[in-house]
């Protein structure tokens, strides 16, 4: 391939005046986990509680949940992305938009990146989370209420710490598509990993030094999410269980 | 909500957006779709091939990929696509590709590994018995995959390969990080050029949803029937 290879760009500073490509790619990545982290946390309040409505006896709390589940799984993440960053803001009482539009740089977009990518991902996890209640027995349910608890009590102490343990594979490859699909908040401005390896192939013309070392990090924070789940997974097996599959296909 | 609402402009763009934007979506789902089961199978046989490094090289491949993300598999293969080109025709310059073939082979490559691991359980859903049977009956490798095996693996994965490309056909929304005229291209265009920006990307997002929606509740009764037969 004619191509010349150089290595040496990654050492050799930006013109941001921050350090060296390198140093500026890893703070990239700390964007990258800084947006999926705050994200996540979004996704699962808003997808445990999602999911658990869908199981519930309550013919209108499963029709909310299915209805939001539908809307936010059938739009492209970055058009919801530009519905975050573009439309919102307009949609908000004046004040609030303008206030929205005028925040400093890298929050003005990390905000909506954030807002967008939980609510996105809140809908896979709530998936996750009902077929994880689903796959209980339903005795487990009617012990519940042989008990005399109260419905809240029975997810509170008997389905839901079940369900969570079973739903742990799925949500390990989701916590990696949420760090994934955080790089589609380039498109409204975030200097994540992603961004920030395109921003470097602008500035350097070296393409392929840039994309290999954003793809080396990202294979690293991959390994490292991984190794850290299955030492979850270990943590809270529940005893005598064989262990939930793995679900395929999805992103 | 909708007072200052201009819906006229989606009227005078429609055209443009779905004769040349929707038309480039709907275009590379469906090669993609059709190249990527093409290429997922093959990666599938190979995972399973006893032959380990032809296995450990597709595993290699499909991990990769699944752990990259599209909007830098796009960029990779923007940029490497010309030189592959030059290398494989012997050029001394990269050469010229348009963004719509970049597009379809970026795509292609990438859906292959999720289209490969939905493959490699429908192929593993089948009995073992079925392969057995076929190598009994003198078939060889590729006739008992053909004749067996794979259409039945098809059979039991079918509303996950369709789930997946509906999964794909939103996902080519993100061509427009290397500019491409997809059905959001199009319509950011417009956007920008008239100053739309809130109702365009409404528009789109219904649009997208209405399709999403539609294909998915398809497959949906299709899993139905699937199951009452079976």
């Amino acid at each position: 391939m004619n191509y010349n290879w150089n290595w040496g760009i990654l050492l050799s500073p930006e013109p941001g005046g921050t350090g060296t490509y390198l140093y500026y790619l890893i703070v990239g990545l700390g964007w990258t986990l800084a947006t999926a982290l705050a994200a996540w946390v979004i996704a699962l309040a808003i997808g445990a509680l999602a999911g658990t409505l869908r199981t519930t006896p309550y013919a209108w709390a499963v029709r909310l949940g299915n209805a939001y589940v539908e809307i936010f799984r059938n739009v492209p993440l970055i058009v919801q992305m530009f519905l975050w960053f573009f439309v919102v803001p307009e949609l908000l009482p004046k004040g609030i938009g303008d206030w929205i539009k005028q925040m400093p740089p890298p929050w003005g977009s990390y905000v909506p990146a954030v807002l967008c990518l939980g609510i996105y991902t809140s809908v896979r996890i709530a998936e996750q989370v009902r077929s994880g209640i689903n796959s209980l027995p339903r005795g487990q349910r009617m012990a519940g209420t042989a008990l005399g608890l109260t419905l809240a009590q029975t997810y509170r102490h008997v389905i839901l710490p079940q369900a969570f343990r079973i739903i742990l594979p799925p949500l390990t490859s989701e916590s990696m598509n949420i760090i994934k699909n955080s790089s589609v908040a380039l498109t409204i401005g975030l200097l994540e990993l992603t961004g920030r390896a395109r921003a470097m192939q602008e500035f350097s013309f070296k393409v392929f030094e840039a994309f290999a070392a954003a793809t080396v990090l990202y294979l690293l924070t991959n390994l490292a999410v991984v190794f850290a789940m299955r030492a979850l997974e270990r943590k809270v097996r529940v005893p005598g269980l064989i262990g939930a599959a793995a679900g395929v296909g999805g992103h | 909500m909708f007072a200052g609402y201009d819906f006229d402009v989606i009227q005078r763009s429609a055209g443009y957006l779905f004769r040349d934007g929707m038309t480039f979506t709907v275009t590379l789902t469906f090669l993609a779709m059709l190249g990527g089961i093409f290429f997922g199978t093959l990666l599938a046989m190979m995972r399973l091939s006893s032959f380990r490094p032809l296995a450990v090289l597709a595993g290699g491949y499909v991990n990769l990929m699944r752990s990259l993300p599209l909007v830098l598999v796009i960029f990779w293969f923007f940029f490497l696509v010309p030189y592959i080109g030059a290398w494989l025709i012997g050029a001394k310059e990269p050469v010229k590709v348009g963004s719509f073939l970049s597009c379809l082979i970026t795509f292609t490559m990438f859906e292959a590994a999720y289209y490969c691991e939905i493959m490699r359980a429908g192929i593993q859903s089948v009995a073992r018995g079925q392969v057995w049977a076929g190598y009994a009956l003198g078939l060889d490798y590729w006739q008992t995959m053909g004749r067996i095996v794979l259409p039945q693996a098809f059979r039991n994965m079918l509303p996950v390969l369709l789930t997946q490309t509906i999964i794909l056909f939103q996902d080519t929304s993100l061509v427009y990080v290397i500019s491409a005229t997809d059905f959001l291209g199009a319509a950011s265009k417009v956007a920008n050029r008239d100053y739309r920006l809130v109702e365009m990307y409404t528009f789109v997002a219904v649009v997208y949803f209405v399709i999403s929606y539609g294909l998915s509740s398809l497959v949906k009764t299709l899993q139905e029937r699937i199951a009452v037969i079976r």
